[in-house]
């Protein structure tokens, strides 16, 4: 029995009659490889599926091959060996079709810097195809919802860096692709920016955009995306849930902020546990201890606990982890 | 190809084209200015001054035999140096990424740029025909020969400044080209003179200037005299278009000077 799936044309919506097949990836990875005229290799055969809908994060340390992975994906980089399937579509065999249905929004600030903001945006449009006015009514519509329709007219150099980082979102949405992806978008954007476009991210991923996105802030992953893939030194060493992935610490790191400033630590059984100044300590609870016998040990002690929280990231940790071998 | 394919493909180009000419059209001081007031001093040293006493050449007088040599001279610079700079500046600017990550074939890539270079050339082509109407009288013999060969002649200069700006790495070397080849071939090219006065020995290098055939041709088309064969010229001007479409083809499928 033939199905009907939408394929990716930046202006309308198409239902395709095709025949049954295995569930299509958004994007599929097999066995790519990477090596730069200078002989560095970053990518050594990674393989990744992505399913349509997910949010799925890339993470890795400086060097280690995201932005490489994410430029032989949109084209901008040649791969060496391996495949690439975006929605079905081989880059190799259908390039055209493949990026259709990708957005991207660079690390790197890649607009022209003496165009208006409003015309960078209907531009892209009209590099995927679609008609000015509709480009116009899109890049209304992706400007508005970024804050950035009152700075339409503007020089786009004049732009602080949050707004250049929300103005390259609009830029990537305005053909409405099925696959986003971002590399490192909150990169040097303040905190309140940084959750604005969270928000905004989780929006669009609970409409069906498939997300991927890398950035150095493991926090962020953390919090948008459901799966997790780490890369280091060209290889991808871990990838699954996130929270499958937290599992696997054995202990976490907590702090500890007293009522009242302790002038003498005594050891509880079975925690590490130590005094960092006078009104904080320091609390390592493995996975098979309780946190509730933490508290009940420290309130025999008259010890008030005012607030607690992670001394670092749990990804964080585990990504050091990883990263260095200590898995 | 996918239905409607085609249509997104011209939008996409047509979005280049707008582009361009509205950046062209938006530093109009540094885009169309120049070549006007550069030409204008052609007109007053070499026409007025000198060509006075040269007296005539092909039936014509010195101001009249030149006048058709300055304006395809400042159409060739116009349209290389609008796509070299324009594509560079992308390159530098890393705005090319806008158009490398769009489903926008490379061949539409070439043709926008191409098509912003050939109405500038045309712009400053039309500006300095105008300002040599105020130095002599042009009528135009052959107007198909005319217009057919100062478009294809933006067409192939539009290509090379393409091409430069492809394997360009710095600003300077987006003008090593025309200073070192282009104003040379074209100072060489007929412009100032016919080729018949030149000794017979450079009367052959001199054929071997691609310009050559494109200034002749130009002027047989304005005052019906030619050193060159108009036939030829269409056929070596043809021939530079295709080559050059399908080497700067070859360098966008290929990635070179664009993608790692």
């Amino acid at each position: 029995m033939p199905h009907s799936v939408t394929a990716c044309y930046a202006w309308r919506s198409v239902k395709v009659a095709i025949f049954p097949q295995p569930a299509m990836q958004a994007l599929s990875l097999h066995a790519l490889t990477k090596t730069y005229k200078n002989g560095v290799q970053a990518l050594k055969g990674i393989s990744l599926e992505v399913q349509p809908g997910e949010f799925i994060a890339l993470l890795g340390p400086n060097g280690a091959g995201k932005t490489t992975a994410i430029g032989i994906v949109t084209s901008l980089v040649n791969k060496t060996g391996g495949q690439v399937t975006v929605f079905g579509h081989d880059i190799d065999t259908d390039i055209e079709a493949a990026k259709s249905c990708i957005g991207l929004v660079p690390q790197e600030i890649n607009f022209n810097q003496f165009e208006q903001v409003g015309d960078i945006v209907v531009n892209q449009g009209g590099f995927y195809g679609l008609p000015r006015r509709l480009a116009r009514e899109r890049a209304e519509k992706y400007l508005r919802q970024l804050s950035l329709w009152d700075k339409r007219h503007d020089m786009s150099r004049m732009l602080s860096g949050g707004m250049k980082r929300r103005l390259m979102i609009a830029r990537a949405l305005v053909h409405e692709p099925q696959l986003l992806i971002l590399d490192e978008p909150t990169a040097g954007v303040d905190i309140e920016v940084r959750r604005s476009m969270w928000d905004f991210l989780k929006k669009i991923n609970r409409e069906g955009i498939t997300i991927i996105l890398t950035t150095h802030y493991l926090e962020e992953a953390e919090n948008l995306c459901q799966r997790v893939a780490i890369i280091d030194h060209g290889e991808i060493i871990v990838q699954g849930r996130t929270r499958d992935l937290l599992e696997k610490l054995h202990s976490e790191v907590f702090i500890l902020n007293l009522r009242e400033p302790l002038r003498e630590l005594r050891p509880l059984d079975g925690y590490a546990i130590t005094q960092v100044d006078d009104t904080t300590l320091e609390v390592e609870v493995n996975k098979s201890q309780n946190v509730n016998t933490l508290f009940d040990m420290l309130s025999k002690n008259n010890i008030q606990v005012l607030s607690m929280r992670n001394k670092v990231n749990r990804l964080e940790e585990l990504f050091v982890r990883l990263v260095k071998g200590k898995g | 190809m996918r239905p409607g394919r085609l249509r997104e493909n011209y939008i996409g180009f047509q979005t280049i084209v707008i582009k361009e000419v509205g950046r062209v059209l938006r530093i109009w001081i540094q885009t169309l200015v120049p070549p006007a007031i550069t030409m204008t001093l052609y007109f007053i040293i070499f026409g007025s001054l000198i060509g006075s006493r040269v007296g005539q050449l092909g039936g014509f007088s010195y101001m009249a035999y030149i006048a058709p040599g300055l304006i395809m001279m400042s159409v060739i610079t116009s349209s290389y140096t609008n796509v070299v700079s324009s594509f560079f500046g992308a390159k530098f600017g890393r705005h090319i990424e806008e158009l490398l990550v769009s489903p926008l074939p490379n061949y539409m890539i070439v043709l926008g740029y191409v098509a912003g270079g050939v109405v500038r050339g045309l712009l400053v082509g039309i500006l300095v025909t105008v300002i040599a109407l105020f130095f002599t009288r042009l009528h135009m013999v052959h107007p198909f020969v005319t217009l057919s060969v100062v478009i294809l002649t933006a067409v192939v200069f539009s290509l090379g400044g393409l091409i430069n700006a492809v394997f360009a790495k710095k600003f300077d070397d987006v003008t090593i080209i025309p200073t070192f080849v282009l104003t040379p071939l074209t100072y060489l090219g007929g412009v100032f003179y016919s080729i018949n006065m030149l000794p017979v020995v450079w009367q052959h290098i001199a054929r071997a200037n691609p310009i050559l055939y494109m200034v002749n041709a130009f002027r047989y088309g304005i005052l019906g005299v030619s050193d060159i064969g108009i036939g030829t010229a269409y056929v070596i001007i043809l021939f530079f278009i295709i080559g050059l479409f399908s080497f700067s083809l070859y360098l966008l499928h290929n990635g070179v000077g664009l993608r790692s």
